[in-house]
Parts: structure tokens; sequence; C-alpha cells
């Protein structure tokens, strides 16, 4: 016997001696190394991985890990008016609460039998993100909008059966490298200028660029730079014109006040639920999603999981299973739709528990104390001296861009003097806009009071006017 | 139970819980938010009004309208109706790793100090989340022998989609991407091994297995040329066989030019026994939802971590995260980037729970987690070889590593009863029972992998399972043909969900299809 301590870890129970020796009698070996005979001896890791000494014991492990999460400052400690793919929202606790039941946060891929209510679930999310997108199909969500957004434009194409892409330049730049990779090298993607005093699609590059060859124009609403776009409508009707698609990228948390894509024409619409009862995470909480109209030419191009409602032999019962599995990568791995695998189910029961709360009285309400706090901080922060708001023409949702240009001093500087503040100043775009050079994108939402954004004010006022010695 | 292991007399819960539309209740609220202040309404008005006419909304969105414990009582409800890893034993979901997730780790991947963290915050504000990443860089680094990970990927097929990326962006660097368009993968290998790369514009060859369910190299010397980009293969394949000639695949793609990545998204039974760096891979991923415990969240959120050797590190995708002895901070300059695949830095829970795994493991501890798990996979090998009906294809005689693809070939030659209709039944006694990814290249297939995480007594109480379905279905065929029985719900009618007239993929789709 060794003579170091041996532990049985609380993880492994038939690491008990008298319990493995029984197996291996059982299977007839020695020794748990016949059992690796197919490894042959050069495959053979000889040395020993140089991990830290483990902390067996639960409160050590707690002790140490709660030691290194300490030097993280949060957003509940600070004041942030970080947006920009990934937002703070409140979380209703039903929201966690079922998202860390067992049942849900262990359970995979079993039959809709045993796991009906994953399914059922999940349906649920897509019947009500459906009705939030005034459209009657909508996916299991996939890993975040960037992954929706690429998937809406590999749609198009297959549809379209054509190769060339428009994105309008407002895209978030993130999002536009996903979609970049995911793209190359099957389809050309060009890009479309936006206006740069209303933050809008410029629709006469739209109209020089687009082509019979174009399978869709991407365009997202409200913007990266937060602009709501009131000219859906138009471009849908130059797309579809020239046999193209109109794709729409969205955030879900607007569409109590605004309304959805598909009104304006969008034919697959799709964005991050994140905003909807999930917690930023570090942007680990991010979740896409894809919508488009119940026809058979989208339906079957989706990669997705799509669930639906049908009956059981038990009359009045409701089951549930995979609609059209046959288009997916797990029936056909060279004929499905491009990919299928684990993402993000969990984050859609809890979009979809977030959004039974609300409800269409909640939605709305949202909506409009969004609307009414952004433009508070808006005014406010317009009022600062030499601070402008680039777009102020067009309306806005929960992000504006905050123009620093005439302040003397850059985004990094103020965010720096502002984070000894205690504060998260808004997103630097200066690198990724730089036609817009020094500027942020702030964003407001729910969680801002009237006083939370009288602080910020007041902070940039005392950076940018009287701390120069600083 | 009594003493003697037998089947559990078991009744799923059903509550006959209805579609959430039909609770709706008009005008009832399950949550409120704050009213807006006087002071702000007071200089912006109603705030819609400035909105353009044509972007406001004039008919909410019908969402379902429930009391708050109305609400909370049907999700708990459905998650009864949802059998989790945290209550059966979960050994019938192979391929999938379905080992415990410690508790600790939800606790600490919920703790505010995570979960209310902006990405973009400044760097100095999130060294502990930063060092965590970087930390289990390390520690993967150690696992692999491989030189540096990327956590962005948020699943395997994410990670593959990667991989294949890297690949296309080395070949272009050497201006040889538009030549080299073929990519090889195997049969038993993920189906996003071969699925990921199509996306990527290549021509994918799956090589198909020989007589041993190896995939054969003779066939792969056939299929390697000039065109070749390189090879996305999993190893141990779904049959739970090691590859011994897997060294032999790498070397034979390298000197046709290609880059091999290795698909370990499951290497629960190699920690620490066999690696990427000794097979001579250039690229590999681990899935974090599988072999390194953060749990499955009924498909994801996930985290397929993908690891390069130094000579790639240019290509992954940014940021890095990197140290310099006095603090961790992201590195932009990647100069033959692939640019992203996902936002920001990927699935941070997930890392988290890996990391306090690994943690609580240590490299001995990982090694165990290995052996129990080959342990009790060829204990179940034995155990299920005894049932009537059933097989294990392939390399007869000989052990596996985590997981085996078996088959009821034989009880459907006799009896009539299919995989399916045994999945069905063991649903009856609380279990899951999963069949194979297509192509069905192994008849009535099925595959179990038990982990480290279940005790003897467990497996045994499975084993039990298997028995008692597998006597059923040579007495009583219909009773194991029209299963469930005792499950949530009944056995469903598949038809519609084929047939674009009748699919309803959400509630008012099935409303206006039912009404016709």
């Amino acid at each position: 016997m060794d003579k170091r301590k041996k532990i049985i870890h609380p993880y492994i129970p038939n690491s008990v001696p008298e319990i493995k020796a029984k197996m291996l009698e059982e299977i007839g070996v020695k020794d748990i190394d016949e059992l690796y005979e197919d490894i042959p001896d050069n495959l053979r890791f000889k040395g020993e991985m140089n991990l830290p000494d483990p902390f067996p014991s639960e409160y050590e492990l707690k002790r140490h890990v709660e030691q290194i999460l300490s030097k993280n400052q949060t957003c509940h400690e600070n004041l942030s008016f970080l947006g920009g793919d990934c937002w703070q929202h409140y979380v209703p606790a039903i929201c966690d609460e079922i998202n860390q039941r067992s049942e849900f946060l262990t359970a995979y891929a079993g039959e809709p039998y045993e796991d009906h209510g994953r399914f059922q679930t999940l349906f649920e999310y897509a019947s009500m993100m459906g009705e939030l997108l005034d459209m009657d199909v909508v996916n299991v969500p996939t890993y975040d909008w960037g992954q929706a957004a690429s998937t809406s434009i590999r749609m198009a194409a297959r549809i379209t059966n054509r190769s060339e892409i428009l994105i309008s330049e407002t895209i978030s730049p993130d999002r536009l490298s996903i979609i970049k990779n995911y793209c190359k090298p099957v389809l050309e993607i060009g890009l479309v200028k936006f206006n740069t005093s209303t933050g809008k699609l410029d629709v006469n590059d739209l109209k020089s660029k687009i082509s019979s060859k174009t399978a869709g124009i991407y365009f997202e609403n409200p913007s990266f730079i937060g602009c709501i776009e009131n000219q859906g409508k138009i471009i849908s009707d130059i797309a579809h014109d020239y046999g193209a698609l109109s794709l729409v990228g969205t955030d879900p948390i607007s569409l109590g006040i605004l309304i959805p894509p598909s009104n304006y024409g969008a034919d697959i619409v799709c964005g991050d639920i994140q905003a909807l009862g999930i917690h930023m995470q570090f942007g680990g909480g991010l979740a896409g999603f894809i919508a488009t109209r119940d026809e058979e030419r989208f339906v079957m191009e989706y990669p997705s999981r799509l669930f639906g409602i049908t009956s059981t032999v038990v009359e009045g019962e409701h089951g549930f299973g995979d609609v059209t599995y046959d288009r997916t990568s797990f029936h056909d791995r060279i004929e499905g739709k491009e990919f299928i695998g684990t993402a993000t189910a969990l984050w859609g029961i809890t979009a979809g528990v977030y959004l039974a709360l609300a409800g269409p009285q909640g939605m709305r309400e949202l909506g409009q104390l969004i609307l009414q706090k952004s433009q508070y901080a808006m005014k406010k922060l317009s009022e600062i001296k030499g601070v402008k708001i680039p777009f102020h023409q067009s309306a806005h949702f929960k992000e504006f861009v905050v123009d620093f240009n005439d302040t003397g001093k850059s985004v990094k500087d103020v965010n720096k003097v502002l984070l000894t503040k205690g504060i998260f100043g808004g997103k630097d775009i200066s690198v990724d806009f730089p036609e817009l050079r020094n500027c942020a994108v702030y964003c407001v939402t729910e969680i801002h009071t009237k006083d939370d954004i009288d602080r910020l004010v007041q902070a940039l006022n005392e950076c940018l006017y009287e701390e120069v010695s600083s | 139970m009594t003493k003697k292991t037998e089947v559990r007399n078991f009744h799923q819960a059903k509550w006959d819980e209805p579609v959430i539309y039909e609770l709706s209740s008009k005008g009832e609220r399950g949550i409120l938010f704050p009213e807006i202040e006087k002071e702000i309404e007071e200089i912006v008005g109603d705030g819609i009004s400035i909105l353009p006419e044509n972007m406001i909304r004039k008919q909410p969105p019908r969402l379902p309208e429930l009391s708050q414990m109305q609400i909370l009582k049907h999700y708990l409800r459905l998650s009864q109706q949802t059998l989790g890893a945290d209550l059966n034993v979960d050994i019938g979901q192979g391929t999938c790793t379905m080992k415990y997730s410690p508790k600790i780790n939800e606790r600490l991947a919920t703790s505010p100090k995570i979960t209310e963290l902006h990405p973009s915050q400044d760097e100095s504000t999130v060294q502990g989340v930063l060092e965590i990443i970087y930390k289990l860089d390390l520690f993967l680094r150690e696992i692999s022998g491989l030189d540096k990970f990327t956590f962005q990927p948020g699943g395997g097929s994410q990670a593959i989609l990667a991989m294949a990326s890297i690949i296309q962006a080395y070949h272009e660097s050497n201006d040889e991407s538009e030549k080299r368009d073929e990519m090889i993968s195997t049969m038993f290998s993920h189906p996003s091994d071969a699925a990921a790369p199509t996306v990527k514009g290549y021509k994918v060859i799956n090589i198909y297995p020989n007589e041993d369910g190896l995939p054969d190299v003779e066939a792969l010397k056939e299929a390697v040329s000039d065109r070749t980009a390189g090879l996305l293969i999993t190893n141990p394949e779904d049959t739970g066989i090691f590859n011994p000639k897997i060294k032999e695949f790498t070397r034979i793609v390298h000197e046709a030019g290609g880059i091999c990545g290795y698909d370990q998204a499951n290497a629960n039974g190699i920690l620490g026994i066999t690696r990427a760096k000794e097979a001579d891979f250039d690229l590999c991923f681990f899935n974090l939802h599988k072999t390194f415990s953060s749990p499955h969240g009924c498909g994801g959120p996930a985290t397929g971590a993908l690891g390069v050797t130094k000579e790639l590190v240019k290509f992954l995708p940014v940021p890095l995260v990197e140290f310099n002895k006095e603090k961790y901070y992201f590195n932009y300059d990647v100069p033959l980037s692939i640019g992203k695949v996902r936002s920001f830095y990927g699935v941070i829970p997930a890392i988290l729970k890996a990391y306090s795994w690994i943690m609580s493991l240590g490299s001995e501890g990982l090694k165990e987690v290995s052996q129990i798990a080959v342990l009790n996979n060829n204990y179940l090998l034995k155990k299920v070889l005894e049932i009537r009906g059933a097989s294990a294809p392939y390399a007869k005689g000989r052990h596996r590593i985590e997981q085996v693809r078996y088959s009821w070939d034989e009880l459907f030659k006799d009896t009539g009863v299919t995989t399916e209709d045994i999945t069905c039944r063991m649903v009856d006694f609380g279990f899951h029972m999963w069949s194979s990814h297509h192509p069905f290249i192994v008849p009535q297939p099925f595959t179990l992998e038990p982990t480290e995480s279940y005790s003897k007594a467990e497996l045994d109480e499975y084993i039990a399972g298997l028995k008692k379905v597998v006597e059923e279905a040579y007495e009583d065929p219909d009773l194991v043909k029209n299963a469930p029985h005792r499950s949530v719900v009944h056995k469903i009618e598949t038809d519609s969900l084929d047939d674009p007239t009748k699919w309803a993929i959400t509630w008012r789709a099935y409303l206006k299809k039912s009404k016709k």
C-alpha cells in the first residue's frame, strides 16, 4: 500500500479500495492499467501534470476561489454605464430560481418523455419570443447574437442561392468579426455606410451596392451606436426589389415599445436574449435567437433544434418533439444545415421565465421606463460643456453615443478618472469607429435611478473641468 | 428497493401541466418595474412621443399574463418533468459525460463577483476572473501538452468551427488555402467534425471504420493529397475504442501538408494518461461541460476550450488572456487571428466551474477520475454483455476506454423490439438510454458512459433496468413497444413534426394550424 494518505474523493465513489477490487475481479483484470491495453507505450504520458496542489476539502476550495474572485469589482459595487453586446438589466429572482433547479441545470439530451419539461419550457420560450417578434418560428437558442446573425446570413444565402451579403456599418464590431470568420470563404461581405448626422443607414449607398447577386441586407435596430432605424420598411423594400432578404438584428427588450422587425419587412430576425433575465457574467450570459415566418423554405434552412407541439396517444395530452430533425447535422453530418451542438438552452428557459413574468404590460412599461431614463441621461450629458450627443436628432432606446471630442480629454482618460469615483464610463468606440473619433457608447437601463445619472453628470463635470491637476 | 438490486417502482412526476398560454388570466402581473421618477418625467415627458411614429408598437406583444407564484409553480412543475443528472443514474447518455457537477461550484459561479461583471470593464477591475481564465489555460496546457488555450468557443461544435478556421488561416498564410480544400474526418467522430468544416467551404472526406471498429489507415492514405487541409478526429471515438494508430494518422496527414485537430470533447478516460501532444496534434479541444464537470443545462451554456501548439497561437481568436508577472491583461495583438468566433471571452461560469473542479482534484485526482471512469465502463461492459440480446460490436474481448457503443440487433431480430422502444421503456424506470449519432453504422445502437460519478450500486441498478426491459421484450414485446407508461406523457405522434401544414414551433402557429 502507498504510504501517503489516500483520500476517497467525494466525487468518485468507486475509489473505495474494496469496491475497486470487486469490480476489477468481476472484469477479470488485476489492475486498472490493464484496461488501457489499447494505448501504446509511445502515446503514454510519462510525466506528471504540473498542477497546483488541490483543495479536496470543500471549505478550503471555497476559500481559495473566493479569494481570487474578491479581486473583481462588480457593477453592483460600482455604477456602470457599459453596454454594447452585454447589458445590465434587473434579473428577477425567479429567473435564477428556475435556472438553478437541479432538473434543468443537469439535464441534457433526453427524449421528449422523461425530458418533457425541457421540451415544453423551450417551446414556451419560442412561443413568447414569437409574440414579441410577431413571427411564428423561433429556434432553440444558439451561442450568441454573433452566431445568430451569422446563421441568418448563411440561411439567406441558401434560400436565395446567392453569395453576396450587405451589412450596415453600424453593426457591433465584434459581431462583424464573427460573421466575417463564419462566412469566409463562402460568402462575400460588403458594408453599407451610415449617415454621419443621423446614425441611420445611408439608403443611397445601399441602392448603389445592392444587386441581383445580393442574398440579403443585414442591419441592426437599435444599432450598436444606439440609433433607432425608422427606414426599416424602405430598406426591406429595396432588398425585396432585388430578390434579396431583409435581415434584422434587434434587442428583444426594446420590443414592448418598438415595433418588431417583421412589421417592417424583415424576413429573418436575430439578436441576443441576455437582457431577458440573464446576468452579464462577464459576457458569459449571451444567447442568440433566430426567428422567421412559418414557411417551409425558411424552416428547412435552420441548423438549430426547433421544438414543436404535438399530440400523444392519450386524448388531450400535449407532447413535444423535434421539428424536421432530418435537416440538422445530428441527422446528416454532411448535408445537414451548418452544424448543431450544445449551445445555450438554459438561457432560453430563463428568458422564457422573464417574458412570462414581465407579460405584455411589463414589457411595455419597461420599454417606456428605459426610454425615459436614457432620454434624461442624454439631455443631462449634453448640457455638460464640450460634451455632445452626435445623433441627437435620431431616437434612441437604451444606448447612445457620447462625443468627447470638444472636451480636450480622451474617452480613455475620462473613464480612468470616472473609475476612481466608482463609475464605469461608457464603452470606448474611438478605435472601432474612427470616423467618430473620441466617442463612447453609454447604456442606461431601468436599473439606473435619477440619482445615478446625476452622479455620472457631476463626476464628468468634475473630471473634465475641476481635476486638471490629477 | 430491497437490498438485492432491483428496478424501482418508479413514476415520473406528471402534473398534466398546460402550456403557459392556457394558464393566462388577463390583468395578472408577474413582476413590477420601478416607477419613473417625477423629476425625470417632467423633463422628458412620456419618453414615447419622441419616437418616430412608425416605430411605436401599437399592439402589445401577446405574452401570457400570470401572477408570480403561478409562474413559479408552472416552471417548477416543468422542472419536475425533466430528468436531470442530479436525479437519475445518468449513464445512459453515452458520449455526453453526465458526471456530477459539484454544487459548491454553482455557488461560486453564481456569486455577484462573477455574475455582475460587464465584459468591457477596465482590466484593473476584473483581475480575479482574468486570473481564473489564465490559470485554467495553464492547467489545460498540462493536460493536453499544447501551448495556449482560448475559451471563446461556446461549445464543442463552435470549437470545431474555430479549429477549421485556424487550419484555413494557416494554409492561407502559406498561400495554399484555395488548393487545400478538403478536410478529413471519421464516421465515428462527432457529426460536427464533418459539419463545421463544411460551413468553412471544405469538402469533407469521412473515413469509415474497419472490422475492428477503428478508422481505416489504408482509407486515410487514399484520402490524403495536396488538397488535404487537415484532419478533425475524435479519439476514443463513440465506440470507446482507443485508436492505437492515432500517431500514424497525424503523421500521414502532416506528410501531406495538413494540420491535425484532436476532438477531445470527451477526454474523461484519458486525463493524465495520454495527450494531444504525444499523438502529434496541432490543435485540440475539451468540452468543459463534459470532462470538466460544468453542468449541461438542458443543452448549454457550454465551452469548447481550444488549445494549439505555439506555431498556431498567432491564428487564435482575440483577445488572449496573458499575465506579465504583475497583472492579467487582454492581448489583441495576434497578427493572423481568425477574428472572433463568439463575443467577448467565453462562457465564464463554465470556465470557473472547470477551474474549481480541477482545483478540487489536482493531478492525482484527475488521473483517478479517468481510471475510475474506465473501471466503471469496463464493469458495465461486462454486465451488459451478460444480457440476452445485447452485444458490443468490434474489438471482441478487448477493453474499452470511457464508453461503449452497444447493439440491440440480436434482441431486435428475436423480438422486433427496437432501440427506440427500449429507450422509451427505460424511461418508465427513471433512466435515459441514448442510441447513437447518425448514421446508425451499428444496427440498433445504444451508447452508455458511466463516468466516475456513479457508485457500483447505481451501475447495478441501471443494469437491472436493462435486464428487466429485455425480459419484457422477450415475454411481452407490446409492453415495451407501447412505452412509456409511467413517464410524463405517452407515445407522441411524430408525423406532424415533419409536415409543414401541421408542425407548430410556437403556440401562435399551433393556434393557427389547429383551427384549420
